[in-house]
């Protein structure tokens, strides 16, 4: 089926260094590997592994202080085969190759595209740049892209600029651009890592479809296994800057070599199946019940204008949440998640509707009523955990006074008191208790998420929000924090409340889960229910987006051998 | 973009009556007036004035009356296009006001486009070669401007017009065409005498603005959309230029609004040091000698030139800025 036997761009004994300060930090290390025209070449580890410090080194697009040490990029340029890693970074030879004959799309469509330019002009800008064609030929060539790209109105469009369009169609436009001159080969950096898992699934689509149109080579940078089953021809693995193995999607994804790769696909594959959940009780206990909660955000009002903007964050939702259970929330960007876990704790007041909070002693509280001073009591039996632990501890506080803030705030421990509460915690997270004393910038994204799970059961709190608690975390410490998680409910009880938009997450995690689309609950049960079967489209649509780390629902077909390409 | 041009304007309004009531306290706030003043001089030429005589020329000049009244006087005539009387210069005050502030104008306007046009390439030189030879000259450079005194600069810089240039001493003009009209060759003469306020007023502006466009541009060279724009092949100085600037140069226009005023608080000194017919001397004598109407006519146009250059800013950057203009 496949019988190109030369491979249109190889990498041979890669290392790209990067001195800072007196250390060198190695990205990458004596990595090979080859791209053959058609095919898709996934590349995933870690973060840190140095799979885009590699995809850069192809474009020589490394920043300083950056440098390729050693090795060949041998590239089957139009005009000759050259080593790219011998030309000049800002040199004419490189611009030839860049956007024209390798492309290259990257992570976050937010910023990749030029907030001051219109979209039509950066189109423009890329063809004219490759093509000695004239300005109009090259705008309706644009118009034609972002049509192929399955941009709605396409010439209105290329008057737009970047902040006027969704996350999707951004990444469809840097998709036409980067196609725009015909690459042979494209490099995909993390291109659905900050979209939706629907969008996702619409992009991967996209790109499978225009790779086959244009028999492009595409290099694949991902960390999410599902993508790789779903759209791998071969799959490289890399950890610490080195390549651990390689060979096509099968044999890596089903029989791994390496122990590396074994435990990364365990890491991902336990969350495919999930542990025992607890029977419901008879009677639950009820701790917080919402009543037709409606939420509005309006903007661009004026002083005597009326808003002209209303979101309705929040529309009409019923919720409850009972004693000890672990319920998730989920939903695509935008669809209410976010801002239905704060207007539980009373962030947001809300337009309309009840949030009936019962406490251990058995009051109920109306919390969007309630005044400071209650909230501030209520503070201590509900706690919050957020997605970002980079930015969720002052870096200026330790260990210690971080954890021991909400104590001090809403107790009258004494240091001494604090100090042993404080190293009781971080045994139960899972740390040593020496690292009170040290500042937050000394530990690793898993154990910082540590440390907040620390602070937030702090004061033995009976509910905590977790507000995408495990969506910076590389997938080899996702579970391990989920069973912390988990073992904490079991010893003191907690309820989660779990909010989320990774549905393998949250099947692994919750008892219950609600569907949210457009502020509203589409859809709540049990999770396998939801998860296995789904009742509302949405909810179905969702869960059919989801790309799963297993060959069995793989679309697309496999490739039988590396025979296909003249090498063994 | 009239829309949002009309609504600057309107804008404008509330904060020009403030000035106007600021400017007249700050005058007011002396103790005594003008008349005061005319004794201290009769009194030094040996004169005296008597009571009554002081009571009919503050009838006179309005003097006695509450503040209120005498705000609201004011600003009355204002509206009708009557500055008031200058007393001590025995004119009307839109006589003497326009000319200076045209100069004071003029000599803003080009001082700041003196200053863009120094501070922008070289932050966008220092933030590309970010701890370079010259990005450390550069910023030496503007620091030993910013610390330099304004008069200390204006003597040296006379000096050397003066003895190497053979151009007069102080003004804007050489003697014989002060009085001229307007002609090409008395655009020469002041394109030689204005060099030196713009130099002295320039360099003391530039240190900051070179450190916010090298802050900016640093913010920006790092962002994705440089990387993406580079990986389509973009030639480096061309891409630098229409990408990160075009989003670094933002908060650089919208300096305007804290330049123009250290300009013109700065023109006073030098344009006093340098005998200069601009605003800043005559305001000086006014405000010592009380001369209210003079003083306050001054102080409004300044803060209306001010603002006029904070809406240019605001507009420039509507037009820049495609997010501020659909917003």
């Amino acid at each position: 089926m496949n019988n190109r036997k030369k491979p249109i761009l190889q990498v041979k004994n890669l290392s790209v260094d990067f001195p800072i300060h007196k250390q060198t930090i190695k990205a990458v290390q004596d990595v090979s590997f080859d791209l053959y025209a058609g095919e898709t070449l996934c590349v995933v580890g870690e973060s840190g592994s140095g799979k885009s410090v590699t995809a850069r080194a192809i474009l020589q697009l490394i920043v300083n202080p950056g440098k390729i040490m050693q090795g060949e990029l041998l590239f089957e340029s139009l005009e000759g085969a050259v080593d790219i890693a011998q030309l000049d970074k800002k040199g004419k030879q490189i611009r030839k190759i860049r956007g024209n004959e390798i492309a290259m799309i990257f992570q976050e469509p937010m910023t990749s595209l030029s907030p001051v330019h219109t979209i039509g002009h950066q189109l423009v800008e890329a063809i004219l740049l490759h093509n000695d064609i004239s300005k109009a030929e090259a705008k309706s060539q644009a118009a034609e892209l972002l049509r192929r790209v399955k941009i709605p109105n396409p010439e209105q469009a290329l008057n737009s600029y970047s902040f006027e369009f969704s996350g999707g169609m951004r990444q469809r436009a840097m998709i036409a651009m980067a196609l725009s001159c015909k690459p042979k080969v494209l490099i995909a950096d993390e291109p659905t890592t900050a979209l939706d898992v629907t969008t996702q699934a619409e992009i991967l689509d996209l790109i499978a479809e225009l790779q086959k149109d244009e028999e492009m080579a595409v290099l694949f940078i991902t960390h999410d296994m599902g993508v790789v089953a779903q759209i791998a021809d071969r799959v490289m693995v890399m950890y610490r800057g080195q390549k651990i193995e390689d060979g096509l999607v099968q044999q890596v994804l089903e029989q791994p070599k390496e122990a590396y790769t074994k435990a990364l696909l365990n890491s991902v594959l336990k969350l495919e199946t999930p542990p025992m959940h607890a029977k419901p009780d008879a009677k639950p206990k009820t701790i917080i019940d919402v009543k037709d909660l409606k939420l509005q955000f309006s903007s661009g009002g004026g002083l005597f204008k009326k808003p002209t903007l209303v979101v309705k964050a929040i529309d009409g939702v019923n919720l409850t949440i009972n004693e000890g259970e672990r319920l998730g929330i989920v939903g695509e960007s935008g669809s209410g998640k976010t801002t239905l876990g704060r207007s539980l704790l009373g962030i947001y007041p809300p337009n309309e509707g009840v949030i009936n909070y019962t406490r251990k002693t058995g009051e109920i509280i109306q919390i969007e009523k309630a005044n400071k001073a209650t909230l501030k009591s209520i503070y201590g039996e509900m706690r919050m955990i957020f997605q970002d632990p980079h930015s969720s501890l002052n870096p200026r506080m330790t260990i210690f006074e971080t954890i021991a803030e909400p104590l001090r705030a809403n107790t009258d421990m004494s240091m001494a008191q604090m100090r042993d509460r404080v190293q009781f915690l971080l045994e139960k997270v899972g740390m040593p208790s020496e690292v009170a004393n040290r500042y937050p910038h000394a530990f690793s994204g898993g154990q910082r998420q540590r440390i907040c799970i620390a602070r937030a059961i702090a004061l033995n709190p009976r509910v905590i929000i977790a507000d995408e608690p495990t969506s910076a975390l590389d997938v080899s410490l996702r579970h391990q924090v989920l069973d912390l998680m988990l073992n904490l409910q079991k010893e003191f009880g907690i309820a989660y409340i779990f909010i989320s938009h990774d549905i393998s997450v949250v099947r692994y995690f919750c008892d219950r889960v609600a569907v949210m689309e457009k502020g509203k609950i589409v859809e709540i049960g049990d999770v396998a229910q939801i998860c296995d079967a789904p009742q509302h489209p949405y909810t179905q649509k969702l869960i059919s987006s989801v790309p799963r780390p297993d060959l069995k629902y793989r679309k697309k077909p496999l490739l039988q051998t590396t025979m296909a390409y003249g090498d063994v | 973009m009239l829309g949002f041009i009309i609504k600057r304007v309107l804008g404008m309004i509330p904060s020009l009556a403030a000035i106007s009531v600021l400017a007249f306290i700050v005058i007011q706030l002396p103790p005594g007036d003008f008349v005061t003043t005319l004794v201290a001089q009769a009194a030094e030429a040996g004169d005296t004035i008597d009571d009554a005589k002081m009571a009919v020329l503050r009838q006179r000049y309005g003097v006695g009356d509450p503040i209120l009244v005498q705000y609201f006087r004011w600003i009355g005539g204002i509206l009708q296009g009557d500055f008031g009387y200058s007393f001590e210069w025995n004119q009307p005050v839109s006589q003497l006001v326009w000319e200076r502030m045209g100069m004071t104008s003029l000599m803003s306007f080009i001082t700041l486009m003196f200053i863009w046009a120094i501070a922008l390439p070289i932050g966008i030189y220092s933030a590309v070669n970010k701890y370079s030879f010259g990005d450390y000259a550069a910023t030496l450079f503007g620091f030993i401007g910013m610390a330099t005194p304004n008069f200390l600069l204006a003597i040296v810089l006379m000096y050397i017009s003066t003895i190497w240039f053979g151009n007069s001493v102080g003004g804007l003009f050489s003697p014989e065409y002060v009085k001229a009209d307007w002609s090409l060759a008395k655009i020469w003469d002041f394109a030689k005498h204005i060099w030196i306020p713009v130099l002295v007023l320039g360099t003391a502006g530039t240190a900051a603005l070179i450190r916010v466009m090298r802050a900016n541009l640093l913010d920006e060279l790092n962002k994705p959309y440089v990387e993406a724009a580079r990986a389509k092949g973009l030639p480096e100085v061309k891409l630098i230029l229409a990408y990160p600037v075009r989003v670094a140069i933002n908060p650089f226009i919208s300096t305007v609004g804290w330049v123009l005023p250290t300009l013109i608080s700065g023109e006073l000194i030098v344009s006093t040091v340098l005998n200069l017919p601009t605003a800043g001397p005559l305001l000086l004598q006014a405000l010592k000698s009380q001369d209210m109407f003079l003083a306050g006519a001054f102080l409004l146009m300044i803060g209306a030139l001010v603002l006029i250059g904070t809406l240019l800013s605001d507009i420039l950057l509507a037009i820049i800025d495609p997010r501020i203009r659909l917003s």
